[in-house]
């Protein structure tokens, strides 16, 4: 437990700097934009009114989606203008956040410049104070309270959402929670939760000081929590400080095999000298446009998906054509180098309980068609979506009673306990082996062939020494050896870490080696 | 810093001012001239146009059509804002910055005008004009009671020596007794100062006691234009009589009540 806890906190000063980095720059640049238009508005009421009403439009706008709407923006934007812009990690990040700081910025500087005593607004122009010396000296002063009000709203909001940007790459403290969900390692989710509560509850706490200081003219508390919050960012930017060597991103979709992977391909990078860089998480759709684009250097996909998703094919071929023919797409559209396959294959696998395996006489898909009225499915996040299930729907007759979604961490939970009574899981993981489940032949070979691969960015295609460090994983991987990493992962009890399933694998291909 | 009286302060001149607000007309074609030094009432009921035309001589309102002006200079050939600053404005309700103390709002002007080298005694020699303790001077606003904050209010005014004073109801929301002594001591200053002043009120008493020349306005327009003693002697118009015609019967039922007692 305590060594659980111990490696949970290890990451969290990282995370917690990213963090702050990227809360205090969309605050920061809210804070810009806000203020003037603030000005104008309190000047104008039809400006208060349409730029307060985009504001709330976009505060309507859950912030997952939000995030995950500036990836397609910022890649259009990247493909107008000729590209150079990172439609990954930091900058869609902070432009979602930004926007999700204005409504707070905004309505409390407009309450606070129009709520300004119209006396001393009348006195400022009887003196003869031009617009803007009643800026400086009434208006901004009397609402200044209100104003700052507003930023601690703005704070403390930034600070709890800008833990979904892992979802688009960016690190954060929601790496820790993102990573510990999927790989139901609760002491990593509670890690995250704590480190953001805390973070936002010490800057509200400071802010709020600053705030009652403006509010009582106290001049001296004002600046010293100011001083304190400067520290604070200072040692935020500290790890920013000299660190400008060639670190690797390597990219990983939300399970745990994709982050075993990934810490496997990290610890081979590290061993031929190079620093990296985990991006966890990403969703289907958005990892190979980032891997394209440069955003990350390396990830592992699946044949099937690049074929069905990127590449448009419902056709299907055998497994070795369709990674060759992948290959040749991927370098010809993308400038994508497909290093080769890992060994091992991922696929879609229809599993029931071994109870209704056997009552039911259940073996192909074929049999689950007979039975699917009277069951209910339960599928990830993603695969009601997804074009395979459209293939085994336009192959096998089936018809549930109902369909769920789960986060796949808990779909097999779901399936052992009655909730569903059959999942697509996937074939490489070894919760199915350790819950007995029984996987469904696929006779008609509806789904394709999901092969788990190398896909390597553009810009170190050419880089011999990054391939010849990994080059050895292609055709290491046997699935059983899979499956047993992703159970040390995803068990309920003795959990490891990604990064401890990915050194005893480590380990295994070179034993294997060796023999 | 001597404390001499300025130079006596300018004359004011209203051609043809008209001011219309949509199909409302505030002041309707008004011509005036007023003398140097004197000591103007304006007198009316609320709606009469009495304060509109009172802020069409520092600009806060403008004219719709006409021209007014300040020793001879059309004001609209002066930015609003150095305008203002040559002229001191007091207002009912008073308007002292909350966030400053007492000595910073005296000195605003100043500090506008950017006037560095002695600030600190102008104030001091300000709180002795209008009889407030010098220690006053860091406290905030909001530690003042009404009357002390308008007498700040008159030396915020008066700080950058201004030759006319424009005054729109400056004592209509204190008590009587702190009205009278500040009435009282304001006209004073005038004197000494060699103001010109145009004081807006709505209470005759206090027009007849300040001003050495009367203005009665009724929609937008000038009724009568008198001394206190003419205007008290009769047969300056109804609009004049029925204002005056409240302080006398007040006068007249206090010295009844003297009598019976």
């Amino acid at each position: 437990m305590t060594q659980a806890w111990q490696q949970a906190f290890a990451r969290v000063p990282e995370l917690l700097a990213a963090h702050i980095q990227l809360s205090f720059s969309a605050l920061l640049l809210a804070m810009a934009l806000c203020l003037p238009l603030a000005i104008w508005a309190a000047r104008a009421a039809k400006v208060a009114a349409v730029i307060l009403g985009f504001a709330s439009l976009i505060q309507t706008i859950p912030a997952l989606a939000l995030l995950a709407l500036f990836y397609p923006v910022l890649l259009g934007l990247s493909a107008l203008l000729g590209g150079g812009i990172s439609a990954l990690g930091f900058l869609p990040a902070l432009l979602a956040l930004t926007l999700y700081a204005l409504l707070p910025i905004l309505r409390n500087a407009v309450t606070g410049l129009t709520g300004v005593a119209p006396a001393a607004k009348q006195a400022a122009d009887g003196l003869g104070m031009t617009a803007a010396q009643k800026l400086r000296l009434v208006e901004a002063p009397l609402a200044a309270p209100m104003i700052m009000a507003g930023i601690r709203t703005a704070a403390v909001w930034t600070i709890g959402a800008a833990t979904l940007s892992t979802t688009v790459g960016q690190a954060s403290l929601g790496d820790l929670i993102f990573a510990g969900l999927q790989t139901q390692n609760w002491t990593l989710v509670l890690t995250g939760c704590f480190a953001s509560a805390g973070l936002a509850i010490i800057v509200d706490l400071l802010l709020g000081m600053i705030e009652r200081a403006i509010r009582n003219r106290r001049r001296i508390i004002a600046w010293g929590g100011t001083a304190v919050i400067g520290i604070g960012l200072l040692f935020a930017l500290l790890p920013n400080l000299g660190q400008r060597d060639d670190v690797v991103d390597i990219g990983a979709k939300g399970f745990s095999e994709q982050f075993i992977l990934a810490r496997l391909i990290g610890l081979r990078l590290e061993e031929a000298g190079y620093k990296v860089r985990y991006h966890d998480g990403l969703g289907s759709a958005v990892v190979f446009q980032a891997v394209a684009a440069d955003d990350i250097d390396i990830y592992v996909d699946y044949s099937g998906t690049i074929w069905t998703n990127q590449m448009k094919r419902t056709d299907t071929v055998p497994a070795d054509d369709m990674v060759n023919e992948i290959a040749k797409w991927s370098a010809s559209e993308h400038g994508v180098t497909m290093l080769g396959a890992l060994g091992f294959e991922n696929t879609y696998a229809f599993a029931v309980r071994p109870e209704d395996a056997e009552s039911k006489r259940l073996k192909t898909l074929d049999d689950l068609a007979r039975v699917s009225s009277g069951f209910a499915f339960g599928t990830d996040l993603e695969f009601l979506e997804r074009p395979e299930w459209a293939m085994v729907k336009a192959a096998y007759p089936i018809q549930f009673k109902e369909a769920r979604s789960f986060n796949p961490t808990f779909m097999y939970p779901a399936l052992s306990s009655g909730e569903v009574d059959v999942i697509s899981a996937f074939s490489s993981d070894g919760r199915i082996a350790a819950n007995g489940f029984v996987v469904l032949e696929d006779g008609k070979g509806a789904v394709p062939s999901y092969e788990a691969m190398l896909l390597v960015a553009p810009g170190r295609g050419d880089d011999a020494k990054f391939i010849d460090a990994i080059k050895s994983l292609v055709g290491a991987i046997t699935v059983e050896n899979m499956r047993e990493a992703n159970y040390k992962v995803d068990r309920e009890a003795d959990k490891q870490s990604p990064k401890q399933a990915a050194r005893w694998l480590d380990e295994h291909i070179k034993n294997g080696k060796d023999q | 810093m001597n404390s001499a009286p300025s130079a006596s302060g300018p004359a004011i001149s209203l051609q043809n001012v008209r001011r219309t607000y949509g199909a409302i007309t505030a002041v309707d074609n008004v011509s005036l001239d007023i003398a140097a030094g004197s000591f103007v009432a304006l007198v009316g009921l609320s709606g009469s146009g009495k304060s509109t035309l009172l802020k069409m001589i520092n600009r806060l309102v403008d004219p719709t059509e006409g021209e007014v002006l300040i020793a001879d200079e059309n004001v609209k050939a002066v930015d609003p804002h150095v305008l203002r600053r040559r002229i001191g404005y007091v207002f009912q309700n008073i308007g002292l910055f909350p966030h400053m103390t007492i000595s910073r709002n005296i000195a605003i002007g100043l500090e506008l005008a950017g006037e560095k080298n002695g600030r600190q005694e102008r104030v001091i020699e300000l709180l002795d004009l209008v009889e407030l303790p010098q220690e006053m001077s860091n406290r905030m606003p909001h530690q003042l009671s009404g009357g002390q904050q308008q007498r700040v209010g008159v030396a915020r005014a008066l700080a950058t020596r201004p030759g006319l004073m424009l005054m729109d109801e400056p004592f209509g929301a204190l008590d009587p007794v702190t009205r009278d002594s500040l009435a009282g001591q304001y006209k004073a200053l005038h004197q000494k100062l060699g103001l010109t002043t145009i004081i807006v009120t709505h209470d005759m008493a206090e027009a007849l006691y300040l001003a050495d020349r009367i203005l009665v306005m009724e929609d937008g327009q000038i009724k009568a234009d008198a001394t206190p003693a003419q205007l008290l002697s009769g047969g300056v118009g109804d609009e004049a009589e029925a204002l005056v015609a409240i302080p006398r019967a007040q006068a007249a039922h206090l010295i009844a009540l003297s009598k019976t007692t």
